[in-house]
């Protein structure tokens, strides 16, 4: 019996990466490791759009990835000096440590 | 059959990088895995011809955005141990569970399934249907995609406006005195 890897496989790879960046979300507390799960979790859904689109003979999902990194990139510029405004101020990365908003 | 070494070498590779990152104790360590998730996943697009996208992958992920990352570790300081205590009641046990859970669910699909439920997956794809070239994503993208394209141009140059805005915050002079005294 001869496996071909159908798109199937490249998606539930996919899921499974992002169950672990959501797993990674909720159970760590530094503001930095959440971050990397985030990308983690982008990763995987591009991971899902270029297999979709080869199954779909669709160039489509490539761009969609294409524009998916550049706003990862945005987002992770901007995040991280957001950490960095925090530490500077309170020196320390942990998101325990920033609830005065929550009264 | 060499996509399949392929994709078991590299997608156990992906999941290993994926572990690394939410369980390793010190952020760098957690850097370095997701450094190898990028790394695989990039494969896994040269296996799908994806190869322009592999190229970014590569260059913007593994290149600047992780470099970012580590720079901002440094900074912030790898040395000091992450608080453990728990604000909610058994967070971390729930969380695990339901990650679990959630990982359980999908295998379980898989193993039964096989993807029945989506036609698409089930079908080998033609392997030069979708040739992602330089030249073959330049076209649509300048053509259908324009207008996305224009607006990552504006939102790239709203962060980098904003990221400017935050470097350059300082806290009035007022301010700091007052703290300075403990007021």
């Amino acid at each position: 019996m001869s496996l071909v890897v159908t798109a199937g496989w490249y998606m539930t790879l996919a899921a499974v990466l992002f169950a672990l960046g959501a797993l990674g979300i909720l159970i760590r507390r530094n503001a930095l490791v959440m971050f990397m799960c985030i990308e983690l979790m982008l990763n995987a859904v591009n991971l899902t759009f270029v297999a979709a689109g080869r199954a779909l003979g669709n160039l489509d999902g490539q761009l969609a990835v294409f524009f998916v990194l550049v706003v990862a990139a945005a987002e992770v510029v901007v995040g991280l000096a957001i950490i960095v405004a925090i530490f500077r101020r309170r020196q320390s990365a942990s998101v325990d440590e920033l609830s005065e908003l929550a009264g | 059959m060499v996509e399949l070494v392929v994709f078991v070498l590299m997608g156990g590779g992906a999941l290993a990088g994926g572990v690394t990152v939410i369980k390793a104790r010190n952020p760098v360590y957690s850097a370095m895995g997701l450094l190898g998730t990028l790394f695989a996943i990039a494969v896994l697009y040269v296996m799908q011809l994806a190869h322009f996208v592999a190229a970014v992958q590569v260059i913007v992920y593994a290149g600047a955005v992780l470099t970012l990352f580590l720079f901002v570790i440094m900074m912030v300081g790898v040395d000091k141990e992450e608080d453990v205590s728990e604000t909610i009641p058994h967070q971390r046990r729930l969380a695990l569970a339901l990650g679990l859970i959630a990982i359980g669910i999908v295998v379980s699909l898989v193993a039964r399934g096989r993807f029945a439920w989506v036609p698409v997956a089930t079908t080998a794809a033609d392997p030069q249907a979708t040739n992602g070239t330089v030249q073959a994503l330049a076209e649509p993208m300048f053509t259908d995609w324009v207008l996305a394209f224009e607006a990552t141009a504006l939102l790239l140059t709203i962060a980098a406006a904003g990221t400017i805005a935050l470097a350059s915050f300082r806290r009035p002079v007022a301010d700091t005195a007052a703290e300075r005294t403990g007021i």
